[in-house]
């Protein structure tokens, strides 16, 4: 375990001994002034506070590609505070918040506003994601330009919760992002196929007399948007992919060229639809759980780079849109602090992916479809000291009261999982030590171009 | 449904012993049923009630008695089954008891003379029981009340017509009636009763 | 067993006693005092959060016929309908002393909301979940069945099942909680059963079920039924294309007048026809068919209350508290 053997206000500089860099050999990582100082062994301390890494993985910081944040609106499910809280327990130095706040992140001041309230909250880096269109109706397209021109930066548009189902409106999206190298990450839903879906349709769903949500919703609507994307030549990137189907038109679609990332949750590289036998709506979620068959077919594909990367949906709700009747509850989960865990235990305890590729689909890979610079990098010196360190043989037992989110909605709950966060550096400095929050990251009061002055920060 | 336990065999030894045998039973239901006889001045109006498990087939055997008595008594017509399941104080109290049928016989029992039957009489609650299901189902001229086994430790004023055996016991004490229409030789001898002690 | 949530759960051995306990439960009905003490002092909650008189004056009859305090909540209308949280709700009613929770819920699975949170620790009754299941009605249908089939071989229906019995269920299956506490009801007992239906009222997944699945009635009727459940069909179905039409609805999977001669024609002689109701004459089932000496309706609504007396008092009978210290003293 990790332990702080010097004060730790005193110098900003951290010398982590003996930490498997990405799995391998024990190496050091000396940490000064927000960079990646030196990497190597026997690394002198030089007045660095020194964390013993014996036994931890040191892994670029997690890079979360869809969190719902809440804020601005839904303040009593979570805040961009408790959020980005839970982000830097479970391992993120980077998220991206979805636009589906309230008002809806479809203009240039809402997109900055909530960059504003990450970076005075300052645990992660928060990259808000800007709407597709106007206040997700699936009618007019946003002001994409002017997010993408904002200090937000913009490069990923989604109505996220909603599908942008017409393909006119779809087509031209994907089109459009390509003035500012943006991304458009669809969710897959078939809005006619799905009108009052409540679980996966099959084989549970017919028992249990819930409206079925079939995989073709899902399945139709990537078919079409890889052609589109093939046919304007654009980027696309597609939310939470849940099925075996699925992930088969998204091979299909990479084998011809097209350029197109997907992404999948945590809870569906686990969790099946047989759980909604319980009508506990801790298990509501959209798209819904699916078979084994799919979960199966879900972790080879995050194996083989199909998928390229993991996205939590982090999606808190207050406990009252969760103690009701299935029908009437709200779907989502919280995933930030589980994630990790989630994905050694699914892909890496089982032996499909190592933890270069855990840090592939979970750091670099994300940071890349983000076009998150300072993220996701090689552990190398002159790099942003974006660092996690994660002890592998912890065991916890998830228990969602006492997590930093505000939302109890996990379906871990009671679960004993694998691997457990012990420090995440942002910018070089500890958000996490001790597998506890420490303080968060202060940003230097902003200048016109603080983009590249606040990367080098007060440590 | 809560199934009903089946009662623990206790790891001690019980004491048992047999205080009727089958001759015994015999000897004393032809005496109840000459009683019966003599009391109602005849086989007028008579039924048989007998309370499931065990009154009921020593009402159909009392019936064979009195038939044997009277040739003009057509056994089976006397003979009816009175579940008092529902009448119960103690519902709530006792595991869930799926309740037996209720047969009367065909002539009902208004204005007639009903013998209640049941094999062991204790603390009287069943016999209040049956009195209350009885007045439900129609109006007797006369209800009587006639037991294998009195065993005595009434909680309720009520007395029995008609007893093959008084029997002292403590509470302690267990009566176990065991006939051979209700219970499996495969469990032990039937037609008999016997005293259990746990020590 | 603590709850009446669905058939699918439910053992042979829990299904028959129920059966059994109701054929008592039935004799009471004929009984000069139609009423029996055995649940004095329990209340009763008739929870409604969707209409169905017929199902509530069932279990409010039921209740009362074995003595039990009967409320009838109408979350309809309420402060339910006014945004009140099943949870309150059902906190209130704990607050109020219930035993029992009948419940009706638009709603699947709210019946197990209920049983499986600590919201309220009442016996919860389940009287028909959205499209889930009715598991009452299943049971009294075959409560009905049974003592229809025993009749047949001459056999007393008590401790009797459904071996061998050829049932079809007829009509909007996708959409029937009817048509699933059956399936799973008539699997346990024995019955051989067919689900009859156009393609789109059926679930995806159907074909993982205990039974025969076909689209064709008539083909159904030839290979020979000993009981034919018809469901009620709505004709706002039609609207939402799950078929084209009424009249090509009943034409194809409606009990028709041609249909009932069929029977004969058939040899199906001893044949009964079943409905849950309330009936759409003319669209699922024809006037004939329905008021046809075959016809079971009106003894089905009879074994209801039966049913429920059953389900009540096996439910609310028992001991309740702490398992007991195992004192199965019988009081002589």
């Amino acid at each position: 375990m990790a332990s702080q053997q010097q004060d730790t206000g005193s110098t900003g500089a951290y010398l982590i001994r003996g930490a498997s860099v990405l799995g391998g050999a024990a190496e050091d990582l000396l940490i000064r002034d927000g960079l990646i100082a030196a990497r190597g062994e026997d690394l002198e301390a030089d007045g660095a506070t020194v964390i013993d890494g014996r036994g931890l993985i040191a892994l670029p910081g997690m890079v979360d590609i869809h969190t719902h944040l809440r804020e601005p609106g839904r303040e009593d499910a979570e805040t961009v505070e408790t959020g980005t809280r839970a982000a830097a327990l479970g391992g993120y130095t980077a998220v991206h918040a979805m636009a589906n706040s309230t008002p809806v992140a479809d203009t240039a001041g809402v997109v900055e506003q909530v960059l504003s309230l990450g970076r005075a909250a300052g645990w992660v880096d928060v990259r808000p994601v800007g709407a597709v269109t106007v206040g997700l109706a699936g009618e007019q397209l946003a002001e994409l330009g002017a997010m993408a021109d904002s200090r937000a930066r913009v490069r990923v548009f989604s109505d996220d919760g909603v599908c942008v189902s017409d393909p006119v409106l779809m087509r031209r999206a994907l089109e459009y992002v390509k003035a500012f190298d943006g991304v458009v990450a669809q969710h897959a839903q078939e809005p006619r196929l799905t009108a009052g879906a409540q679980m996966n349709e099959g084989v549970v769903s017919a028992v249990l007399g819930l409206t079925g949500w079939p995989a073709v919703a899902e399945e139709s609507i990537i078919a079409r948007d890889v052609l589109l994307a093939q046919h304007v030549g654009s980027r696309l990137h597609v939310c939470h992919v849940s099925t075996a189907g699925s992930v088969e038109i998204v091979r299909w679609a990479k084998s011809r060229g097209i350029n197109v990332t997907a992404e999948v949750t945590p809870h569906h590289l686990w969790l099946t639809d047989e759980l909604v036998r319980s009508y506990d709506p801790v298990y509501k979620v959209n798209p819904p759980l699916r078979t084994d068959a799919d979960v199966q077919a879900l972790r080879a594909a995050l194996a083989d780079g199909t998928i390229d990367v993991v996205g939590t949906d982090h999606a808190p709700h207050p406990s009252e849109h969760k103690e009701c009747e299935w029908a009437q509850a709200a779907m989502g989960m919280t995933g930030l602090e589980t994630a990790l865990s989630v994905v050694q235990h699914t892909m890496i305890d089982t032996g499909l992916m190592d933890w270069a590729g855990f840090a592939r689909v979970t750091s670099t890979t994300p940071a890349a479809i983000g076009r998150l610079a300072d993220q996701g990098r090689p552990l190398e010196p002159g790099e942003p000291a974006n660092v996690i360190l994660v002890d592998p043989a912890a065991r916890w037992t998830v228990d969602p009261s006492k997590m930093a989110t505000m939302g109890r909605n996990s379906p871990f709950a009671g679960r004993e999982l694998p691997g457990k966060v012990v420090a995440t550096f942002f910018k070089g400095h500890p958000t996490v030590l001790n597998g506890e929050l420490n303080t968060p990251y202060r940003w230097l009061p902003e200048t016109a171009d603080s983009e590249e002055t606040a990367a080098a920060g007060r440590p | 449904m809560t199934s009903v336990p089946e009662a623990p065999v206790p790891a001690k030894v019980q004491l048992s012993r047999v205080v009727l045998n089958q001759a015994d039973i015999d000897r004393a239901l032809t005496r109840i049923a000459h009683e019966i006889l003599e009391s109602n001045k005849g086989s007028q109006d008579l039924v048989l009630l007998g309370i499931p498990r065990r009154g009921y087939p020593l009402a159909v055997r009392l019936a064979a008695k009195i038939a044997a008595a009277d040739p003009s008594v057509d056994p089976a017509a006397i003979v009816g089954q009175l579940d008092v399941t529902m009448f119960r104080d103690d519902l709530s109290r006792q595991p869930t008891r799926p309740p037996y049928p209720t047969q009367l016989p065909r002539t009902g029992i208004d204005n007639k003379v009903v013998v209640l039957i049941d094999d062991v009489l204790y603390s009287g609650r069943t016999i209040r029981a049956a009195l209350d299901a009885i007045i439900d189902l129609g109006r007797p001229r006369i209800v009587r009340l006639a037991v294998l086994i009195d065993r005595g430790h009434r909680e309720l004023p009520i007395r029995a017509d008609h007893v093959g055996k008084n029997l002292p016991t403590s509470s302690a004490e267990k009566v176990r009636v065991r006939l051979e229409e209700t219970d499996s030789a495969a469990d032990g001898p039937v037609n008999e009763v016997v005293i259990e002690a746990t020590a | 067993m603590k709850h009446l949530l669905a058939t699918e759960d439910l053992g042979y051995a829990d299904a028959i006693r129920i059966l059994d306990t109701a054929e008592e439960m039935a004799a009471v009905g004929d009984r000069e005092v139609k009423k029996l003490p055995a649940l004095r002092g329990r209340t009763v909650v008739n929870l409604f959060f969707e209409d169905s008189t017929r199902t509530r004056i069932s279990f409010e009859a039921a209740a009362k016929r074995l003595s039990a305090d009967v409320i009838n909540f109408a979350a309809k209308g309420s402060s339910v309908s006014k945004g009140e949280s099943l949870k309150d709700t059902a906190q209130t009613l704990a607050a109020m002393g219930a035993d029992a929770v009948v419940i009706r819920h638009w709603a699947s699975g709210a019946p197990h909301r209920l049983a499986t949170t600590d919201w309220i620790d009442a016996a919860v009754i389940n009287a028909g979940d959205g499209t889930h299941e009715h598991p009452t009605q299943a049971l009294l249908d075959a409560f009905t069945m049974r003592r229809h089939w025993s009749k047949l071989a001459g056999t007393p229906s008590a401790g009797a099942d459904l071996q061998g019995m050829r049932v079809a269920i007829a009509g909007d299956v996708l959409h029937s909680r009817v048509a699933r506490s059956n399936v799973w009801l008539l699997r346990t007992l024995g019955a051989k059963v067919t689900l009859v239906a156009p393609p789109t009222l059926l679930p995806v997944g159907v074909e993982q079920w205990p039974c025969t699945i076909s689209y064709d009635l008539d083909e159904t009727l030839a290979r020979g039924v000993d009981a034919i459940m018809m469901l009620r069909v709505q004709g706002e179905r039609m609207n939402a294309s799950f078929f084209p039409s009424t009249r090509e609805y009943s034409r194809r999977w409606g009990f028709d007048d041609n249909r009932l001669r069929s029977l004969e024609r058939l040899g199906l002689k001893d044949t009964i026809i079943m409905h849950p109701g309330p009936m759409n004459r003319g669209l699922e089932i024809s006037s004939a068919a329905a008021d046809s000496p075959r016809s079971t309706v009106l003894a089905q609504v009879r074994n209801g209350v039966s049913i429920r007396m059953a389900a009540l008092y096996l439910l609310l009978s028992g001991d309740t508290r702490e398992p007991a210290t195992n004192s199965t003293k019988e009081s002589h």
